[in-house]
């Protein structure tokens, strides 16, 4: 589809539609791009084509622990990190205790979790820019995650694992074996992967000095996770502002530091996600050890959930950034408002500011590094 | 330049734009937050982005709210200072007959698409925004989805929708 704008003998400019149905928009996103030649003049992001107004369901389910089964559906290749930032929000707002045990359990999940969804965001970035082996390789490791997950939970995708104080189900007599057996599978990997693809000849010249997001404008933007991180701002949530139990293990921040171009470009981004990776097996073979035999995998809560009148931003590290959830509550068993600050919504708002001056070709790997998902997009 | 707390934030504003015009309000569980008349909002704003004792630089999470009761809707505001490790929460609630906030916009890029989305969603009318369309539903949609009193129309240009 292409439509000519002529509004002056020497306007060039032409307008190209890329999507909704476009295999490296990630789903279904919709961009207008203004063209002149091959040059970006503007790109205007048109969003909503999965919304399904999952803040609505929120308020008309009557019932704060029926909505965790929805935010899965938000961000569905990182529902472990959704669910986990949505109960810790009904937790505080109960003011309830965690056993021991579900803490470091959650950690492993929501760790390993993010490594699946950096799989995945990598492999898909890398099939983008022509690279299609790696996607491969990282698949077979992310259903080794998979199956330990469904292994414990029953689900592959959306597991509706975590409840409000606990997990649904009794872990695994073998949990623990099979995740220290994936840390040692896993760890030779991230270097295999190094070698494929990060400094790739081809993938470098695709990637570096592409889409350069200075950490200003990250900020001004409010860019979070990897894609922040890669404008060199050493922000990370399980840091800064610790929640659960992370403010017991010991784990690096990396960075984009520019190393085969400009901090902040797409190579950078992607990366802070390799190395991330590395990060989370540390935080894993941490919380292996730490983690109690023994114990309840729920703990007692009240029967139906009624939180006193008042509100709270609660906000944890998704893979994809900061998960936010602003919960209001007015006593009743109804929220009166659940809000989802989708770290992916907050990242495609600035594809207009950092794709201005780039080819086509480059919108394509600049969407792919900050890696959004569009059901968290359009919630 | 230390990181202060809600109490301390509230105190500073009002010495500078009066005692009766910020309020610190807060529920029985959760966080407090400040309460502000639409039109103090900007210059609030302003120098909680910009004065060296504040410095939020990041605007975390914008929602917008309806009360059906007080037939009214508000807008809450989640920031965030990176440097400092502070947090605070601003609201702004506007008769539901006359719903006009001004835009943050122009402070933090940010609030571009999150009004559009409460905009959409619950019908604020952002003064100022450069853009201020529709931005999850289609821009001929009827209606505000997550007022209270939302009824979901039956047809779509002809396609049903239930």
């Amino acid at each position: 589809m292409m439509e000519l704008v002529k509004t002056g003998a020497d306007n060039h400019e032409m307008v190209i539609n890329m999507g909704p149905q476009h295999p490296s928009t990630h789903g279904v996103l919709r961009l207008e791009l203004v063209l002149d030649g091959e040059l970006i003049k503007e790109v205007r992001p048109n969003i909503g084509y999965l919304h399904r107004c999952f803040e609505k369901y929120a308020e008309e389910l009557q019932d704060y622990a029926k909505v965790i089964p929805y935010t899965d559906r938000m961000d569905y290749v990182s529902a472990m990190n959704q669910e986990h930032g949505y109960v810790i929000a009904i937790e505080r707002l109960l003011e309830l205790e965690v056993p021991e045990r579900v803490e470091y359990a959650r950690v492993i999940l929501v760790e390993l979790q993010r490594i699946a969804s950096h799989l995945l965001g990598i492999g898909a970035f890398g099939l983008d820019l022509g690279a299609f082996s790696p996607f491969l390789y990282l698949f077979t490791e992310r259903e080794k995650i998979l199956d330990i997950f469904e292994k414990n939970s029953g689900a592959r995708l959306l597991y509706n694992y975590f409840a409000v104080a606990g997990l649904m189900r009794p872990l695994q007599d073998d949990f623990k074996g099979d995740v220290a057996d994936f840390v040692t599978s896993f760890r030779p990997k991230i270097k295999e992967l190094e070698d494929l693809l990060s400094y790739n000849r081809i993938f470098v010249k695709r990637t570096a000095n592409i889409g350069v997001l200075p950490a200003k404008v990250a900020l001004n933007y409010a860019a979070s996770g990897p894609v922040l991180r890669g404008s060199g701002v050493a922000w990370d949530l399980r840091k800064n502002d610790p929640y659960s139990i992370y403010d017991r293990f010991d784990f690096d921040i990396p960075v984009g530091t520019g190393e085969m171009g400009t901090v902040g470009d797409c190579w950078d981004r992607y990366h802070v996600r390799v190395l991330e990776m590395e990060q989370s097996l540390r935080i894993i073979e941490q919380a292996l050890e730490g983690m109690p035999d023994e114990g309840d995998v729920m703990a007692a809560i009240p029967k139906r959930i009624r939180p006193k009148d008042g509100e709270l931003y609660v906000r944890t590290e998704s893979p994809r950034g900061e998960l936010g959830y602003f919960i209001s509550s007015d006593k009743s068993a109804a929220p009166f408002r659940i809000k989802a600050r989708a770290p992916s919504f907050v990242h495609l708002s600035m594809l207009p500011a950092i794709s201005k001056g780039a080819l086509i070709a480059d919108v394509v790997a600049i969407v792919g590094s900050i890696d959004i998902v569009l059901g968290e997009v359009d919630r | 330049m230390s990181k202060l707390t809600p109490e301390e934030i509230a105190r500073n504003l009002q010495d500078r734009f009066g005692a009766d015009r910020i309020e610190l309000m807060k529920g029985s569980v959760g966080q407090p937050w400040i309460q502000l008349a639409p039109e103090m909002l900007p210059p609030v704003a302003l120098a909680l982005r910009d004065d060296p004792a504040f410095q939020f630089d990041v605007l975390m999470c914008l929602s917008g709210l309806h009360y059906d009761k007080e037939n009214e809707l508000g807008v809450v505001y989640n920031l965030d200072s990176t440097t400092l490790r502070h947090t605070i929460n601003l609201k702004v609630r506007v008769p539901l007959d006359h719903p006009h906030i001004p835009s943050l916009e122009r402070l933090w890029k940010t609030a571009n698409w999150h009004e559009r989305e409460a905009f959409d969603m619950v019908g604020i009318i952002f003064d100022n925004h450069p853009d201020l369309r529709r931005i999850l539903t289609p821009d001929d949609w009827e209606g505000h989805a997550l007022r209270k009193d939302y009824v979901q129309q039956d047809f779509y240009q002809g396609i049903p929708t239930k």
